[in-house]
């Protein structure tokens, strides 16, 4: 396998990202709204973009924000639902381990699951540029901290996410991410399993653990039981 | 503009754990190679955590949105293409929600 990091690899990835960065906007003006709405700033809402820089866990502490402050609530909650980051890196590390280290931490601090999905096809086609995730990421980035914090700032202006039907946008595009992965047959017991697993429990356990428990509990079952 | 310590105390615990998440599963798996069955359960990851993430969604929604779906993924079929994909579902559900209406 032969390893690179280059400038193309780089605009490759920021060019693959653009129709994810039009969901993280939709998504960013939202969350921004419902975070000025519980107490944050808007100058906190981008502090947290800028440094959290994942939607889901933000949208949950988003939720879990009153007053007085359920600090470690807030902070258990985030890693149970970027959790799953730990077995997406994991996934990458055939591509990373080559590189100076400072440079795929570097890269890790941007991945998410948009470019993560489209960077791992990628390489496991055969194309070994790793600077792929990180234009991704680098393209995200600025779009989620700037729409984070215009939905905090304007927020009472956001149209409803129901019209043009954007509450529908996360379902299609992570849909999509899926069906890249689509191997026929073979994908549907580690798929069955992950989506039992994960709305087992979604609905038994606290929030966002539902999505490292059917990753995992699919991967198992997709890795152990069929020896494809 | 404000920024009160206690925000910035729990943002911060939050950032935390979110790049340790990033960078453990890396920095666990750099030291190893990685024998078949390890690599048969790390390549079911993908799909795996993708279809864990939306089932939630899935059930949360009823039949326009289902339908939606059905026709992301047809589209996805057809054209073999993320944007075309999502945009064909997602002008769907916005038309059927129109009619429905």
């Amino acid at each position: 396998m032969k390893i690179a990091f280059s400038l193309p690899g780089l605009l490759a990835g920021a060019r693959d990202i653009l129709p994810f960065a039009l969901g993280a906007a939709m998504f960013g003006l939202v969350l921004g709204l419902m975070a000025a709405q519980k107490g944050l700033s808007p100058a906190e809402v981008m502090v947290m973009s800028a440094t959290v820089f994942a939607g889901a866990s933000q949208m949950v502490a988003a939720e879990l924000w009153t007053a007085p402050l359920p600090a470690l609530t807030i902070v258990m909650a985030t890693l149970a639902v970027n959790a799953r980051h730990l077995l997406m890196g994991m996934t990458l590390t055939p591509w990373l381990k080559p590189l100076p280290r400072p440079l795929s931490c570097f890269s890790l601090f941007f991945m998410v699951d948009e470019n993560w999905g489209l960077s791992v096809a990628r390489l496991r086609k055969g194309e070994g540029d790793v600077a792929y995730l990180l234009g991704g990421g680098l393209t995200l980035y600025p779009v989620w901290i700037a729409t984070t914090g215009l939905g905090a700032v304007f927020g009472g202006l956001v149209v409803d996410p129901a019209a043009f039907a954007m509450d529908f946008l996360p379902l299609a595009l992570f849909l999509a991410l899926l069906l890249i992965f689509w191997r026929g047959r073979a994908s549907l017991l580690p798929w069955g399993t992950a989506f039992g697993v994960a709305l087992v429990a979604w609905m038994l356990l606290p929030a966002g653990w539902h999505v490292l428990l059917g990753g995992l509990a699919g991967s198992l079952a997709g890795g152990l039981l069929d020896d494809a | 503009m404000t920024l009160e310590p206690l925000h910035l105390a729990v943002i911060a615990g939050m950032a935390a754990v979110t790049y340790a998440s990033r960078l453990g599963g890396f920095l666990l798996l750099a030291g190893i190679e990685p024998g078949p069955r390890l690599s048969r359960i790390l390549n079911q990851i993908p799909g795996a955590t993708f279809a864990a993430l939306i089932a939630p969604m899935v059930v949360q929604g009823g039949p326009v949105e289902w339908a939606g779906a059905g026709i992301t993924v047809l589209a996805y079929r057809l054209f073999g293409q993320v944007l075309a994909a999502v945009l064909c579902g997602v002008i769907a559900v916005a038309l059927a929600r129109l009619l429905l209406a």
